[in-house]
């Protein structure tokens, strides 16, 4: 401890830091600017969770209550957008800078200026998003899928905004993601193999060739819908000679490998959480690693499968339903591996275990409802229903964002040198897990039985359940609030001192570094075993 | 001093592949729309027909069998022009040469430009219908006040897979004065 507070005390005076914004501002250190990831991902996450509220509301009951039809459809639009380009994909580079270099044993990200660069544009773009919303007209309100002819034909003038705020969001991913697979290509320390990277590191490797892949196409479909609405091209309308439907493979060529995006660094950190808490070397390191490459590839053949109602020949219908299916077996391999890891394991259950099994259990469930929409015959009753509301929600609220939970405890103590409320976490834990059943399980029931969603009313039979999805999402708001009030504490750095392993039982580079990590680490690179 | 230019030459060209790779992808994602027309072309399908006149000569007009054509027409959203078929569905024969008129009519009073674009279901039988003549290979200016008859010839070809009984095409007519008029004066 007391020489990690030298060594922090000594490089501070030796680099003549900038104080107060500028340091900030100015920043090319990984920590600081995980930090500034973590944190606007966090407010992005309360933005976008105030929607929510605001669409739960309106839906408590049947009829229009709150807030107009047109708003509505702002409200579910911008809380997509905001929920996937603003709090989990930011939320996962943070996590990213601060943890890839400590776990190859570099000194830094291999470019960071850019790395500044990056993440300072994303507020940019998000103040333009938000702005919108104030705007004559409203912000956007056609899906954040933004299907033509809804983005081009019926949409306001405020959608050069979008697009624009879009670009934006893009170039920062993108720049994030060449950082990374340059770090890790050329910034590992010597004796750290391919074989031997934590596989929080080799999940965000692949999830980087992911994002130079594909965050350029969407760049480029925007950049049609922009030209489309504004400039007379006829990319997606039928009188010029363009398609519509072509609309929908662009964007799910696209959108399909983002849904991996948004999964795969997940999995490195329940990879990385799950032997820690067992005491076990995690099972089938190279079969993860395998598993990871081939969803990654299989996630570049299964677009159509969002599309199965716009009338593909049967052959099409047929080659999409069993290509998605095939993706089960890579993911069941990793939850196969998972249990393993924990099978006969010495286990306990500290909040970032927790969440880890949480993960599993309700990431699992989403992944067995994926299944269910895979199968073409039964997704013509499941298309457009509060289903599909249902699945992805529980991929990507008790999935990703769970796993991103469960990572924040997990390496927090290592950040700030203190070990968090534990009594905090556990009520934020106890809180999450119990309302985001209720918010999101009775979803299921109402969309088989057929209730359409981003329709701002609905049938009357179906108001008991929403009046208890829509308790679940408010309590399930609320218990953020407990997040954030552990996290505003952790930052004033109270709580009891942790030593440089934190946990028992937890093993990689970064445990051998100070407890809290000081500013610099590996300016000489460290002896891999 | 050397390890770090080593270093950063090496971060410098797997950056410069990168950022390649991301120009190589914002192409592809223009490149998707010829391939998608190609590949649309081939199969035949979004339904759509072809845009170029067939030439009939030496088919074989398959007479043991009809097949049920029906004809539906619409306007496309700001479109006022009426636009119906005088016929609303045929009997044919495969290869045998048929003619079915539209009849449109510009009530406004306003001088339109429009262009009539196909749509068959189910997809697959796209491939099949080959027209000689047909008002949507080309813009149809109406003047204020105006009608007209169109005409369309097709057959449906023999290789028409059997299943296939009963096949329906579409037609939605735009509004593309303003293009039409871009055209006009970018000509002039």
């Amino acid at each position: 401890m007391s020489t990690a507070a030298e060594e922090l005390h000594h490089d501070d005076h030796h680099h003549h830091a900038p104080s107060g914004i500028k340091r900030w501002l100015y920043t090319t250190n990984h920590k600081d600017i995980g930090t500034l990831y973590l944190w606007f991902a966090f407010i992005m996450f309360l933005v976008g969770g105030a929607m929510a509220m605001v669409i739960r509301a309106e839906l408590f009951q049947p009829g229009l209550q709150i807030v107009e039809p047109n708003f509505f459809n702002q409200m579910t639009t911008v809380h997509g957008l905001i929920m996937v380009f603003g709090a989990v994909m930011p939320a996962f580079t943070g996590l990213a800078n601060w943890l890839v270099p400590m776990m190859i044993g570099a000194p830094d990200m291999a470019l960071p200026r850019m790395n500044n660069w990056s993440f300072w544009i994303l507020p940019g773009a998000f103040t333009i998003l938000l702005a919108s919303l104030f705007m004559e007209g409203g912000g956007p309100a056609f899906g954040w899928t933004f299907y033509a002819p809804l983005s081009t034909t019926y949409s306001n003038d405020t959608t050069a905004l979008f697009v624009f705020s879009v670009h934006i969001m893009g170039i920062s991913s993108i720049m994030g993601a060449i950082n990374v697979i340059v770090t890790i290509f050329n910034m590992r320390a010597p004796g750290m193999t391919w074989m031997k990277m934590p596989l929080f590191v080799w999940t965000w490797l692949i999830t980087a060739f992911l994002l130079i892949a594909v965050m350029p196409v969407l760049a480029g479909a925007v950049t049609m819908v922009l030209t489309d609405k504004f400039f007379g091209t006829s990319f997606f309308d039928a009188a010029g000679g363009g398609d519509p439907v072509m609309f929908q493979h662009i964007f799910w060529f696209f959108g399909h490998p983002e849904v991996y995006i948004m999964i795969l660094p997940a999995f490195g950190i329940i990879s990385a959480i799950i032997p820690t808490f067992s005491r076990k070397k995690l099972f089938g390191y190279a079969s993860m690693v395998y598993a990871t490459t081939s969803i990654a590839l299989l996630s570049f053949i299964v677009w159509a499968h969002h599309m199965f109602t716009t009338g593909m020949p049967v052959a099409a219908e047929l080659f999409f339903m069993f290509a998605t299916m095939l993706i089960s077996v890579p993911t069941g391999v990793k939850v196969f591996n998972w249990v393993a890891t924990m099978w006969r394991g010495s286990l306990s259950f500290e909040v970032p275990m927790l969440f880890a099994l949480a993960f599993i259990v309700l990431f699992t469930i989403g992944g067995l409802s994926g299944l269910m929409l895979a199968i073409v015959p039964v997704d013509f009753q499941y298309h457009d229903t509060y289903f599909v509301v249902a699945h992805f929600h529980y991929v990507l609220v008790t999935g990703a964002i769970f796993s991103i939970m469960a990572a924040v405890y997990y390496w927090l103590p290592k950040w700030t040198g203190k070990m968090f409320d534990i009594t905090l976490a556990k009520w934020h834990f106890w809180c999450s897990l119990i309302s985001v059943n209720v918010l999101f399980f009775p979803m299921h029931f109402v969309g088989l039985a057929g209730m359409p969603r981003r329709i701002p009313d609905y049938a009357l039979q179906f108001a008991d359940f929403n009046q208890w999805i829509s308790i679940g999402g408010f309590a399930f708001g609320l218990s953020q609030l407990i997040f954030l009030a552990l996290l505003i504490k952790a930052c004033r750095k109270q709580g009891e001192p942790v030593t440089d392993q934190v946990w028992e039982g937890a093993e990689g580079l970064e445990w051998e570094l100070p407890s809290p990590a000081p500013y610099h680490t590996f300016e000489t690179p460290p002896v891999i075993k | 001093m050397t390890t770090e230019q080593t270093q950063q030459d090496k971060n410098g060209k797997l950056v410069l592949k990168l950022v390649g790779v991301v120009f190589g992808m914002f192409g592809f994602a223009y490149l998707l729309v010829p391939l998608y027309d190609v590949f649309c072309d081939i199969t035949g399908i979004n339904g759509k027909t072809s845009d170029t006149a067939a030439v009939y000569e030496a088919v074989e007009i398959d007479k043991s069998r009809r097949v049920t054509v029906e004809f539906i027409t619409r306007t496309h959203t700001g479109m006022p022009w009426q636009f119906e078929a005088k016929t609303r569905r045929v009997d044919v024969y495969p290869g045998e040469l048929n003619q079915v008129d539209f009849f449109v009519k510009n009530s406004t009073a306003k001088n339109y430009v429009a262009q009539a674009i196909p749509s068959v279901s189910p997809g697959t039988a796209a491939l099949y219908i080959n027209k000689t003549e047909c008002f949507c290979f080309n813009h149809q200016p109406l003047g204020a006040g105006e009608e007209a008859l169109m005409p369309m010839k097709f057959y449906v070809d023999p290789q028409l897979p059997k299943d296939i009984k009963f096949f329906t095409v579409q037609y939605t007519l735009y509004d593309v004065t303003a293009n039409a008029q871009d055209v006009a004066m970018n000509q002039g």
